[in-house]
């Protein structure tokens, strides 16, 4: 086994495919923790759709570089989604579900109607259960998605202790001079940015998972803040790492295998969380 | 010395006003307490009072020879449902409340971490340190949040009923602490509460909303008002 897997490293796609991979774990995981916390997790769920959308667009207009679209749109409908969610008429969860299934069915429609490609079910299915496009990156991709990330990741340590304070408690947050507004609408921007990467690596359906398990299970076992967020990014570190050799190993859809792995993990920090609290 | 000076306020709620012509001042050192029937706006004049809300008239004068600024006022909110299960640890949840003055700058320094602790201390929540904020009792978590509220200001303290939901003895425990840090810190102390008796008993001044014109006067005066007896107990039952 140790042999396949050596074999496989020296090909750069799995090398990429494995950083990336464990680069954008982190940050959904990191995100994840805010996003459940704030009751915001159903945002992640509707952006992931409508980064679907965004990507159906984006591969009728023919464009090399499908991110140019992706990325802005799913970070315009953060915004948007973030308004909705703060002072609303219709409601905020009412409005997620119809903007989320809506850019499901325009994308689907877009994709059947304009296509080129001769496969497009198998387009379609690949674009929302993550295809093996993880393992074909380039090394430009690679670099994007390592650059984005690595920003992700600083602008969380370096507000690590105002975010915690916007996600804890708003009020006594502005209160006390934290713009708690703008910490928000930087979550959001960032949690867009997150999903339109993630949708490489799992697909559209799947990014939900990404951002939510790790969070929970870390939740399950663990009683600070700090706990919870250092936790968090390691089990969704590990996880992805693990999915994706198993994935290589048993030739198994990359984004389901991560999914499930994660899922595994959630079950034992569940379990060990009840021996805890026993 | 006049902290904070309030003109003939109209507050709204939700697009509706809920009080108008609010009048009153507050004094370094005193022990406010604002009564008042639900719905008559007296959390709406705390969130203008921390700048949380604009109100629709009048106008929120900060002292400045007392030198306060909006960031000088610590802040208690009512106790919400979605905040009592979050996995923060005790020590973290009292160090939050240093972050609107950290600005830009990412970590603690030392002096807020060792002000963090003597607050716990002084809250007698030390020996919780470590302990989940989800894990402890109401009173304990009126507390700790209040040790919080001390690490963000040590000028004035905004209170939005500290003990709603708590049992008598939590309750005395937390009227006491509060009296300590107005009576040995000079803290200034801005209280809603629905609790009549320790309206006469604590405080100082009394600020009565939802009526017109709105009473405002020392708590021996509004003792010997007739008027608020009947609608407070009202309120104590609610």
């Amino acid at each position: 086994m140790f042999k396949t897997l050596a074999s496989y490293f020296s090909y750069d796609f799995v090398r990429y495919a494995l950083i990336v991979g464990v680069l954008i774990s982190l940050c959904a995981a990191l995100f994840g923790v805010i996003l459940v916390l704030k009751r915001f997790s159903f945002i992640g769920d509707g952006l992931s759709h409508v980064a679907f959308g965004a990507l159906a667009v984006a591969s009728v207009t023919g464009l090399t570089n499908n991110m140019l679209i992706i990325m802005p749109t799913t970070v315009i409908a953060a915004i948007l989604l973030l308004k909705t969610g703060q002072h609303t008429k219709i409601k905020g969860d009412a409005a997620i579900a119809m903007i989320s299934v809506s850019a499901l069915a325009l994308g689907y429609l877009i994709l059947n109607v304009f296509s080129s490609s001769a496969n497009v079910a198998g387009d379609v299915c690949s674009t929302l259960f993550g295809s093996f496009a993880i393992l074909t990156l380039s090394a430009t991709d690679t670099i994007l998605c390592l650059g984005v990330s690595i920003a992700v990741i600083v602008f969380f340590v370096l507000f690590y202790n105002k975010i915690f304070l916007v996600t804890f408690d708003e009020d006594f947050a502005e209160a006390t001079g934290v713009k708690t507004p703008l910490y928000n609408l930087l979550i959001a921007i960032f949690t867009a940015i997150i999903i339109a990467l993630a949708m490489n690596l799992v697909g559209s359906l799947l990014i939900s998972a990404l951002i939510i398990f790790p969070a929970l299970s870390a939740m399950r076992v663990c009683k600070s803040f700090k706990g919870v967020i250092i936790t968090s990014g390691l089990l969704s570190v590990i996880a992805t790492t693990v999915g994706i050799l198993a994935a290589i190993l048993l030739s198994t859809p990359v984004g389901a295998t991560i999914v499930a792995t994660d899922l595994l993990a959630f079950l034992l920090f569940f379990i060990v969380g009840k021996i805890i609290k026993a | 010395m006049s902290q904070i000076i309030c003109r003939d306020l109209s507050l709204s709620y939700n697009g509706k006003t809920v009080s108008e012509g609010v009048s009153f001042t507050v004094e370094a050192g005193d022990y406010l307490c604002i009564v008042g029937d639900n719905g008559s706006g007296k959390t709406t004049l705390m969130k203008a009072i921390l700048g949380l809300k604009l109100p629709d008239k009048g106008e929120i004068l900060f002292d400045k020879e007392s030198r306060v600024r909006a960031g000088d006022i610590g802040y208690l909110p009512q106790q919400t449902e979605s905040s009592k299960d979050l996995p923060a640890s005790v020590y973290e949840t009292v160090l939050s409340g240093f972050s609107g003055k950290m600005g830009l700058r990412p970590f603690h320094t030392k002096a807020e971490r060792e002000e963090a602790r003597k607050n716990m201390e002084r809250m007698g929540v030390l020996h919780l340190e470590k302990k989940s904020f989800s894990e402890l009792s109401g009173g304990q978590r009126q507390r700790v949040l209040l040790a919080r509220a001390l690490c963000a200001a040590s000028k004035i303290l905004l209170l939005d009923e500290p003990v709603s939901g708590l049992d008598p003895n939590a309750a005395a425990d937390m009227y006491s602490v509060i009296q300590d840090l107005n009576k040995n810190l000079g803290i200034t102390v801005i209280m809603i509460t629905h609790d009549i008796e320790a309206v006469v008993r604590y405080s100082s001044k009394v600020l009565r909303m939802g009526t017109v014109p709105t009473f405002f006067g020392s708590a021996e005066e509004y003792e010997h008002n007739s008027f608020h007896s009947e609608n407070d107990e009202e309120d104590k039952n609610v």
